[in-house]
């Protein structure tokens, strides 16, 4: 396969794993966040602490951790069709990747909130600050720095993640090269896949270590 | 402006609840500086914990500015810690904003009320670094600031909701000497100039001696001893002054056989007058000096005197008389041998 033909083929995988990796991150974020922040908040000593809400949620996490991506990727294709309509396609691959990234990131944000110096916490109550004040203010960003290094670290998952979606026909780079370079012996391809996927994890841990590095005072 | 009564702490553990507080009354008059001493362990950290319900008491009452704490709602509660400026051992200054961004914190938190603008929040904060002597480090990240740099912020954000009252919880314990005499010296300023009443707990009696009017001593959960600096000073027995105001070890009785050895203090008027002199003249006795200290504690000089005076205590009752007249405090010492270093001259002449 010549350079020409190939390119076409590897500039729509690489936006299709954009598009991805960049939704699922987007819904990772978006229930990762709060749910990393109740496992701190509701556990012992924390500012809403209740520890039956906190053994549902640690288990919930846990359960979803626990499962291989590959058997997730399988196992909720109803719940997968129940959302987009269908379980093929770039679009069906982001709700698995989200529910497989979710879990994963919700246990770094734990990781990430915890490390916040309780005497930030008593400072800020004994401004007067209201509960939802100290989180908004003073633990979300004092844990900034490290929940951008989460996020970087979830984001290469999600770009691994995503060549397994492929191959349940999700598209992206994985799918081209289990297409191409594993079912029709194009070792270029798979090597031109290969080099893209090294480079696109490069750039994201390069940037994300640049803003961590930026946000952090120390 | 602060009245607290009858607090009692109790923490639940395995093998027995602690007793962290036990039964506790504090009052601080408005625009004074109250300094509780004592050991690590005494209760001094609850106690100021409780005095904006950062703990919770087990019992008792607190009321801060004429309103009772313990009786408040929640969001009662937050709009009154509001202005209950508190200041920490370690600072806990957030380490993402500057310098400024973090004493502007406290303008941001709150409900509705005078909301500032951005820049009525920067104005005031660069002014308060500026009462704290901080203006060209404003920009400064906590990470780029000495410890002593640190405490000033800290003591620049608790002051930015205008408080009046203003908690201080160790605030010098993490700093050199030099550095806690400076900041001491800022605490004492805020107080005097901005008419900001200070509670601050402390395990070091220099900082008593340093920048409070009042103190008590605190041992094992209860107010051991309290009152002004003046009063405690001329107390007889009294512990904080004898800390306070440190003469050493008493001598031993065979070291001076036939002596009757006398602390006295000096305070006031007296510190300005040659009265050993005078007593030495007067009885045609000779007196000797065994420890001296001069000392100014919280702006007022008091003098501390070790004396031995010939004869046995029956033989000075007459001088001991003459030192009391003019208004010095005398206090015996050694003189009922075991276990009390001291006793009070009414309980031996009665």
């Amino acid at each position: 396969m010549s350079w020409s033909e190939m390119r076409p083929l590897l500039w729509q995988a690489t936006l299709e794993t954009f598009q991805m990796v960049g939704w699922s991150a987007l819904f990772t974020v978006l229930i990762g966040l709060p749910l990393g922040l109740a496992l701190v908040l509701t556990d012992k000593g924390g500012l809403l602490a209740n520890q039956a809400a906190n053994k549902v949620l640690g288990t919930v996490v846990n359960v979803g951790r626990s499962l291989p991506f590959i058997i997730l990727l399988i196992a909720i294709t109803p719940f997968t069709r129940g959302i987009v309509g269908t379980t093929i396609g770039v679009d069906a691959a982001i709700v698995p990747l989200a529910v497989g990234a979710v879990p994963f990131f919700a246990r770094l944000v734990e990781t990430a909130v915890r490390e916040v110096d309780r005497g930030l916490i008593e400072a800020s109550a004994a401004m007067g600050a209201s509960h939802l004040t100290t989180v908004r203010k003073v633990l979300l960003p004092e844990s900034l720095p490290a929940l951008v290094s989460g996020l970087t670290t979830t984001v290469i998952a999600l770009v691994g993640y995503s060549a397994m979606a492929g191959a349940i026909g999700g598209g992206g780079l994985g799918d081209l090269a289990i297409r191409y370079g594993y079912q029709r012996f194009e070792n270029g391809l798979m090597i031109a896949t290969v080099v893209l996927l090294v480079v696109l994890v490069q750039i994201v841990q390069w940037l994300g270590d640049f803003a961590a590095k930026r946000l952090a005072h120390r | 402006m602060i009245e607290i009564k009858n607090l009692t702490k109790v923490y639940p553990s395995r093998g027995g609840a602690v007793t962290a507080l036990d039964g506790v009354d504090l009052s601080v008059a408005p625009g004074s500086v109250y300094g509780v001493v004592g050991r690590s362990g005494a209760g001094k950290s609850t106690l100021i914990r409780c005095v904006n319900l950062l703990e919770r008491p087990t019992s008792g009452t607190v009321w801060v500015a004429g309103r009772e704490l313990t009786a408040l709602s929640p969001k009662q509660l937050r709009a009154e810690r509001r202005r209950i400026g508190m200041v920490f051992q370690h600072f806990n200054l957030l380490s993402s904003r500057t310098a400024r961004e973090n004493v502007e914190l406290p303008l941001e938190i709150g409900p509705g009320g005078a909301r500032l603008t951005r820049r009525e929040r920067r104005t005031r904060a660069l002014e308060l670094l500026d009462v704290v002597g901080l203006a060209d480090r404003a920009d400064a990240h906590p990470a780029q600031l000495s410890g002593g740099q640190k405490q000033r912020v800290g003591i620049a954000r608790a002051l930015a909701a205008d408080p009046h009252v203003l908690l201080s919880d160790e605030a010098t314990s993490a700093l050199d000497p030099e550095t806690t005499r400076s900041v001491l010296k800022l605490l004492k300023r805020v107080n005097e100039h901005l008419g900001v009443t200070v509670l601050l707990i402390t395990h070091e009696m220099e900082v008593v001696k340093a920048v409070c009017d009042s103190a008590a001593l605190m041992e094992d959960g209860r107010i051991a001893e309290s009152g002004t600096i003046g009063d405690l000073l001329t107390r007889e027995r009294s512990e904080l002054a004898r800390e306070l105001f440190q003469l050493g070890e008493a001598p031993a009785h065979t070291a001076l056989p036939d002596t009757t050895v006398l602390d006295v203090t000096f305070h006031g008027d007296a510190t300005a007058r040659p009265l050993i002199a005078q007593l030495s003249r007067t009885y045609a006795i000779d007196v000797t000096i065994l420890g001296a200290a001069i000392e100014t504690v919280n702006g007022q000089t008091v003098g501390r005197m070790r004396i031995g005076l010939p004869g046995r205590y029956e033989d000075n009752v007459v001088q001991i008389g003459f030192l009391r007249e003019r208004g010095l405090s005398v206090e015996t010492v050694g003189e009922t041998g075991a276990g009390a270093g001291t006793a009070r001259l009414e309980e031996v002449a009665s």
